[in-house]
């Protein structure tokens, strides 16, 4: 089956604005569980451009580096989510806010 | 192996995809309820495997139903049932998450997703509707990336042994040694 | 036996080492053998070196002090006449008033701190005079002047006494100073620091009169002016009598103010080249003997009149040295030793038997009840007077005839010199008088031992003919041919001192003329004060020197130089606090610091074509 041919830059905004929604979203939330969440869609718009790319020159490297992306994502998600457990067993709370004994 | 209007509703289904992965994500993104939000963003992730195979990149779509909606969040969701937040969990969300909390990320969001927009219309460009197989996939991965699969092994690897260090650690002081 | 040297100045320096590291722990009789002794062995070894002396100068090199490129200064010693008179001074005087020291010390409680560092003196002392070039004798040079620190400092519970250390260390520096830079020139001049070739190659390369020559000899002058108390550096000897009265009588009169005298005499050769110096030299003897006989005429307390009459014999010493009698310069030297350190212990004996009195005005009579003090302090004056037949009688005189042969200046620097010498009678027989002659002021409650007996009667004896000895460094100094002068000129030579005493005696014994008139005009008391303080140099000095100094640091004392430091330190600790705010910690501001980042590289990305 044929792809579909789109305006590359339209792909690309959604993307971008993904991404975007992702970082206000980690600027904004307190709790470390949904800035993961937060961080997961950054990752995946970034994987969506790389795609989009990939279709662009209907080559596969694009979604090579998605694969790549998605172990990226994985291991990070597998860290990030014990992180979450020993907040919560340390601080008694998810906020990051309390969370700040590294400050200077 | 086209009909008519073939093209035209695919084209809907794109554009209606990008839009339900854009909306499903704000609204995962602004929940309290941290499996509410996590519905969400399956939502989108599903979305974006729709988007995917539109381009012509079906294994990827695939790959990102199997893992990332499938595993990734999977884990998401054991650990909200571990850490058992409940109904104190979302009253205290809805204090943290005052819309004034939002005016400084919302404005750089803004700024910053009119710049990413300055910087792609200067550059039209299209989508070539080819389709790349798995198979054609395959064979560049394990070809000219195959150092690339041995770093993100080890990167699995250190997920794997990280993942295993932070969590027995958990295990061990509030079950008391069940294991 | 010449192998023996270098124990010469070794064992005073061990001893001194052994009292200093037993912290005063050793008995008080022990602390005493190894302090005397140590001097004595020393002087038995001197006395040895002297008697097997070949007239051909031994030099030992022991070791190699360090190496730099070309310069290469060994610990090396060099022992001719010259050294030999020195040494025989150093520790013969030296180990008397060791052993005088032993009874005069005997109840003080630091007694193992004072013969260390009296060791240590008279081993550095040996250092400076047994050197074989002028770097090892700095060493020795900067050694006695640490120790005249310590020991003028000696009873440092007195704040007074540690101000009067102070004085004699920082007055003397400033001479240090200048002789170091000396010993700089000369070095890059010729090369080499070592006595022997030294005014070889100086007579090689200098014709006599540059500038360069003079420049260094100058400045070695200026080392041995502070050094030796003659004007202007005078100042800090008559303060450092707060010493004990042995450390006056081997330190600052005998030895150590004598350094700068041998000093000159060792590099003679060098001054020789340069005629403004040496005249320069013969100057400030002169003025320093004049100003000091003045001075010494009225004071009241016993140390300082005998502190004054050193500076004043000094400069006699300096006077032979600028009109090149070196011999008689060193000649006075030591017939200088002898009698100023009898004068020295026998108004140490004084000062014990009265309860540390100092003032002669409270002593009196004492002829009967101390005959032995008195005997020796007459004798020690008639020789410090220049009474004919006493040591002091040969040397002076050969100084004022040689004085007087001098070109152009000699008549005056003679004349001047008969009066220092009529004034030295006058001020030393005014001691004698006022001291043990009329009423008796204060009962002295106890009699000298045999420890302070013996050492006042020999050295009685060597005041009285120490002048007859045939000295062994006439053939490394020039300058020793006796002086051909009209009779007239040596009779009245002989002549000025006794009128001198004649004088004394109507002035202070006799009261024929009416003294206390002449004292009590305006004229008199002015010129009293005047003299008394010394014709106010130290008033000068402080006007000149100390005030503007105290009021430059009073302008510093918030340390300007400080205060841009500080600004830096604040303006870095500011700037670590303004960091250390923005590493808060907070996950989400660290998100928000990146976003904002970003947002400004894409500016300069987009924005730039």
């Amino acid at each position: 089956m044929a792809g579909l041919q789109v305006p590359l830059e339209h792909v690309m905004l959604l993307a971008a604005a993904l991404f975007v929604a992702g970082l206000a979203g980690l600027m904004a939330r307190r709790n470390i569980l949904f800035m993961l969440m937060s961080l997961e869609v950054m990752l995946n718009a970034a994987a969506l451009a790389f795609v989009a790319a990939g279709a662009r020159w209907g080559q596969p490297d694009g979604q090579i580096v998605f694969m790549l992306i998605l172990t990226v994502a994985a291991a990070e998600v597998s860290v990030g989510l014990g992180l979450v457990l020993q907040v919560q067993r340390r601080f008694k709370t998810l906020d990051m806010d309390q969370a700040n004994r590294l400050r200077g | 192996m086209q009909y008519p209007g073939q093209s035209q509703m695919m084209e809907t289904l794109f554009y209606g995809a990008g839009a339900i992965a854009l909306a499903a994500t704000l609204l995962a993104l602004t929940r309290t309820n941290a499996a509410h939000a996590l519905i969400y963003l399956i939502v989108s992730l599903l979305a974006v495997a729709v988007l995917f195979f539109l381009m012509g990149a079906p294994f990827a779509a695939a790959l990102e139903i199997v893992i990332y909606a499938g595993a990734i969040m999977v884990l998401f969701v054991f650990v909200i049932m571990m850490l058992n937040l409940g109904e104190a969990g979302d009253t205290r969300e809805r204090q943290w998450l005052q819309p004034r909390t939002w005016i400084l990320p919302g404005i750089l969001a803004a700024a910053l997703l009119a710049q990413l927009a300055l910087a792609l219309w200067q550059t039209p460009a299209s989508t070539s509707g080819l389709e790349v197989s798995p198979r054609e996939v395959g064979r560049t991965l394990f070809g000219p990336y195959v150092l690339a699969v041995e770093i993100a092994s080890m990167l699995l690897l250190a997920g794997l042994v990280g993942a295993y260090h932070l969590g027995r650690r958990y295990i061990d002081r509030d079950s008391g040694g069940e294991q | 036996m010449s192998d023996m040297l270098w124990l010469i100045p070794l064992l005073p320096l061990a001893s001194a080492t052994l009292l200093l590291v037993s912290l005063g722990r050793l008995p008080r009789t022990l602390v005493a053998y190894c302090g005397a002794g140590s001097v004595g062995l020393s002087a038995l070894l001197v006395l040895a070196t002297a008697l097997q002396w070949d007239g051909e100068p031994i030099v030992r090199t022991l070791w190699t002090w360090m190496q730099v490129g070309d310069f290469a200064p060994a610990i090396g010693l060099y022992v001719d006449g010259l050294t030999l008179v020195m040494m025989s001074v150093i520790t013969g005087v030296g180990f008397l008033i060791h052993l005088y020291s032993t009874e005069f010390m005997q109840e003080d409680e630091s007694l193992s701190r004072y013969f260390a560092y009296m060791n240590l003196f008279v081993g550095a002392m040996l250092i400076l005079v047994m050197a074989d070039n002028l770097l090892f004798l700095y060493l020795g040079w900067e050694g006695v002047g640490v120790c005249s620190y310590l020991l003028v400092g000696f009873w440092y519970r007195d704040p007074a006494n540690g101000a009067a250390a102070r004085k004699a260390f920082i007055v003397t520096r400033i001479g240090d100073t200048a002789m170091a830079l000396g010993l700089f020139l000369l070095f890059t001049q010729l090369g080499t620091l070592n006595v022997q070739a030294m005014p070889v190659l100086a007579n090689a390369r200098w014709e006599g009169g540059e500038t360069v020559i003079v420049l260094a000899t100058a400045l070695l002058l200026g080392g041995a002016v502070g050094k030796s108390a003659q004007l202007p550096l005078h100042t800090w000897l008559p303060d450092a009598m707060a010493g004990p009265t042995p450390v006056s009588a081997l330190i600052h009169a005998a030895t150590m103010v004598t350094a700068g005298v041998y000093l000159i005499a060792r590099t003679h050769e060098l001054f020789l080249l340069a005629p403004a110096t040496m005249a320069a030299v013969a100057l400030l003897g002169l003025f320093t003997l004049l100003l000091a006989a003045f001075t010494a005429l009225n004071q009241r307390d016993i140390k300082r009149i005998l502190a004054w009459s050193t500076i004043s014999q000094i400069g006699y010493m300096f006077l032979a040295l600028g009109v090149g009698a070196w011999s008689f310069g060193i000649f006075h030297l030591m017939t200088h030793a002898f009698f100023k350190a009898l004068l020295f212990l026998a108004a140490g004996a004084v000062i014990h038997c009265l309860h540390h009195q100092h003032d002669i005005f409270r002593m009196g009579g004492l002829r009967r009840r101390l005959p032995l003090v008195f005997w020796s302090f007459l004798i020690g004056s008639a020789a410090l007077a220049a009474l004919p037949f006493t040591s002091g009688y040969y040397s002076k005189d050969l100084i004022l005839l040689s004085a007087f042969q001098f070109p152009q200046l000699g008549p005056w620097l003679w004349f001047g010199g008969l009066l220092g010498a009529a004034l030295t009678a006058i001020y030393s027989f005014r001691l004698v008088f006022i001291v043990f002659f009329g009423e008796v002021q204060t009962e002295p409650d106890k009699k000298p031992g045999w420890r302070m007996s013996a050492p006042l009667g020999l050295l009685c004896l060597l005041s009285l003919f120490g002048g007859l000895i045939s000295l062994p460094h006439d053939g490394v100094l020039g300058g020793n041919e006796h002086p051909h002068v009209p009779a007239a000129i040596e009779w009245i030579s002989i002549a000025v001192p006794i009128i001198g005493v004649v004088l004394a005696y109507l002035l202070f014994l006799g009261r024929q003329w009416s003294l206390q008139t002449l004292l009590d005009s305006a004229p008199g008391r002015w010129l009293t004060a005047f003299w008394q303080s010394g014709w106010r140099v130290d008033g000068l000095y402080d006007l000149l020197w100390v005030k503007p100094w105290y009021r430059f640091t009073y302008l510093l004392r918030n340390e300007p130089v400080d205060r841009f430091y500080d600004g830096l330190t604040l303006l870095a600790a500011g700037g670590h606090r303004a960091m250390a705010y923005l590493q808060n910690g907070r996950l989400r501001w660290y998100a928000t610091a990146m976003a904002a980042g970003l947002m400004i590289l894409l500016s300069l990305l987009v924005g730039a074509p």
